[in-house]
């Protein structure tokens, strides 16, 4: 059942065309992964997709209604979730207020001004949440900003995956960790997807890529130039699509070594 | 020092804990308490409960004008048309009453609103014509003054009904009709911006507006709304001056907005967005009043107390980015 459905997608900033018309489907709990070179417009398309950008022209349907038109908090409600390569964190909250936000569930102060965040009731769903992902976290309620690098990305995934996403986008979710955390984000996309949950991960590492995706899509000068099962291809393939053919025997080989 | 990090010391936790739970600074609690200390053992006037009121009545314009500064340094803004936006408020209501002859409520409608209305061109010129706020509100700073000249043909407005002055001079149990309404402001804006979700993203919009606009947060309707807010408290200032001085002057309000921003600086906000807390305003907007009130009372000429002001500020800004950049891991 396809999940996400681009068509001809189109987007440039000014002068700079950005993608060509991209077409790109992704299917309930498959695990696509978007490749390409620096510039091809990965995270455009995808800024696309979360509606942080709106495309030119094209068509985005997600689980069969059209989305074009939608701001990303209306997309984020249907099930569309992001975690940015710079985490996006607001570094002077505190967890659960990062988890919850744009979200936050409210209840009545005296039973009488609507409106009012439930504080206690964010933090306990936060707190269970970063239990369910198997991480520690010194506390709860200090800022964001005094946590490590892969303790904030604990707190970026959380904040995907609190709301029963039904897609998840990735952008680069390894490059900044080390060799334990990286297994622990490849483990976790598994998971999503025997959970059903779709998820599209953007990565350099071609090693992560292939051990961990049933597909993986190439973006070339803004097209999305070859559509791969992961089954059926290795790294040498993927790198000469990436860069466009040549000799790519050394490169691939040299990405093999990781 | 890596037990310090791991058992972090008495005074560490207070101040944690008053951060998180009062969101409060506890250091200006104390710069609070030693300053007024200070004029107690300098001025036997000062510990009186006349003059503990005097300051409050002092500090209830400049308050409500921190309240806005609060509002829109937190969101990562910036207001420098407050003192203007006041003046203008102040006249605006003062035309309504006087010069057209109009009921008294009408009036109060009319300072509010021209400050809102000033409020709301800052916040549609900021997130539509992509105007830095520096440059919309400093811009709006020497508008709203030139008109509150234009409107009052540069004279003060005198002849103000006795319900207005009432806002201004009564006293409903001894109490200063301006520190009631201050006080009331600040308990509304304090659960506004610390408790409810309009307040939240204001907060985390200062924090980091990719984030909130990642969280599907309207960022720019949100900043629009901040700043008509802020206008609107200008507004009210503006009332509660003219009210208190019986007249709509058209330079009411000059250099306040440096007071203003001092005392939400003072009290905790970050200069660059994230953090604020109308308390901690609160207690930097009694600092400012116990300063000059103090300063007066010592028979300070007022240019000095200006000088000080100004010093205060640049010296909490240094001390909170200290602190920042103490805390902060990089």
């Amino acid at each position: 059942m396809t999940l996400l459905s681009l068509r001809g997608i189109r987007k440039s900033f000014g002068a700079v065309d950005v993608l060509h018309g991209v077409d790109l489907s992704v299917a309930a709990g498959e695990v696509v992964g978007l490749v390409g070179d620096n510039g091809a417009g990965k995270s455009t398309l995808m800024k696309t997709i979360t509606g942080i950008y709106r495309a030119d022209t094209g068509s985005i349907e997600f689980d069969g209604k059209d989305i074009l038109a939608l701001d990303p908090g209306q997309r984020r409600r249907l099930g569309i979730e992001m975690i940015y390569q710079d985490l996006s964190l607001a570094k002077q909250q505190d967890v659960a207020s990062n988890i919850f936000l744009g979200r936050e569930p409210t209840k009545r102060l005296f039973g009488l001004f609507p409106g009012f965040v439930d504080k206690g009731e964010m933090d306990r769903q936060a707190a269970r949440m970063i239990e369910r992902l198997g991480a520690h976290l010194p506390s709860i309620n200090r800022s964001v900003g005094s946590f490590s690098g892969g303790q904030q990305q604990t707190v970026a995934i959380a904040r995907a995956l609190t709301f029963n996403p039904k897609l998840v986008i990735m952008d680069e979710p390894t490059a900044a960790l080390a060799v334990r955390e990286v297994q622990s984000v490849l483990d976790l996309i598994r998971r999503l997807r025997s959970e059903g949950i779709a998820v599209i991960l953007i990565s350099h590492r071609l090693n992560d890529v292939l051990s961990v995706t049933d597909r993986i899509v190439v973006l070339r000068h803004g097209r999305a130039d070859a559509d791969l099962v992961t089954a059926n291809t290795n790294m040498n393939e993927v790198v000469s699509r990436i860069v466009g053919g040549g000799d790519t025997a050394a490169a691939a080989a040299h990405e093999e070594r990781g | 020092m890596a037990s310090e990090t791991t058992q972090p010391g008495f005074w560490a936790r207070v101040q944690r804990a008053s951060v998180e739970r009062l969101h409060i600074r506890l250091e200006s609690l104390v710069v609070l308490l030693a300053l007024s200390t200070a004029m107690a053992l300098l001025s036997p006037y000062f510990l009186s409960l006349s003059n503990f009121l005097n300051i409050l009545l002092a500090t209830s314009t400049i308050g409500v004008l921190a309240i806005a500064a609060t509002f829109v340094i937190g969101s990562g803004g910036l207001d420098l048309s407050l003192g203007s936006v006041m003046g203008l408020a102040g006249v605006a209501g003062a035309f309504v009453a006087v010069n057209l002859g109009w009921p008294s409520v009408l009036a109060v409608i009319a300072c509010i609103l021209a400050g809102g209305i000033a409020g709301n061109i800052n916040g549609q010129l900021v997130t539509r014509a992509f105007v830095p706020a520096f440059i919309v509100t400093l811009g709006m700073l020497g508008l709203a003054r030139g008109l509150a000249l234009v409107i009052s043909q540069g004279r003060a407005i005198y002849g103000l009904p006795p319900e207005i002055v009432y806002i201004g001079q009564g006293r409903p149990f001894g109490i200063p009709m301006p520190v009631i309404i201050l006080v009331v402001t600040a308990i509304v804006a304090h659960a506004v911006l610390a408790y409810t979700r309009f307040g939240r993203h204001t907060l985390a919009l200062g924090d980091s507006e990719g984030a909130a606009r990642a969280a599907g947060i309207r960022v720019e309707h949100h900043r629009r709304i901040i700043y008509t807010l802020s206008g609107a408290l200008a507004g009210l200032a503006g009332l509660l001056f003219t009210a208190r001085v019986n007249a709509g002057d058209p330079t009411a309000g000059i250099n306040y907005e440096l007071t203003a921003i001092t005392a939400a600086i003072i009290g905790g906000t970050n200069l660059f967005g994230g953090r604020a807390s109308i308390l901690g305003t609160m207690i930097g907007a009694l600092i400012m009043g116990v300063l000059q009130n103090g300063l007066t009372l010592l028979a300070v000429q007022s240019y000095y107390q200006q000088m000080a002001i100004g010093a205060v500020l640049i010296l909490a800004v240094f001390i909170d980015q200290y602190q920042v950049r103490k805390e902060s891991r990089v």
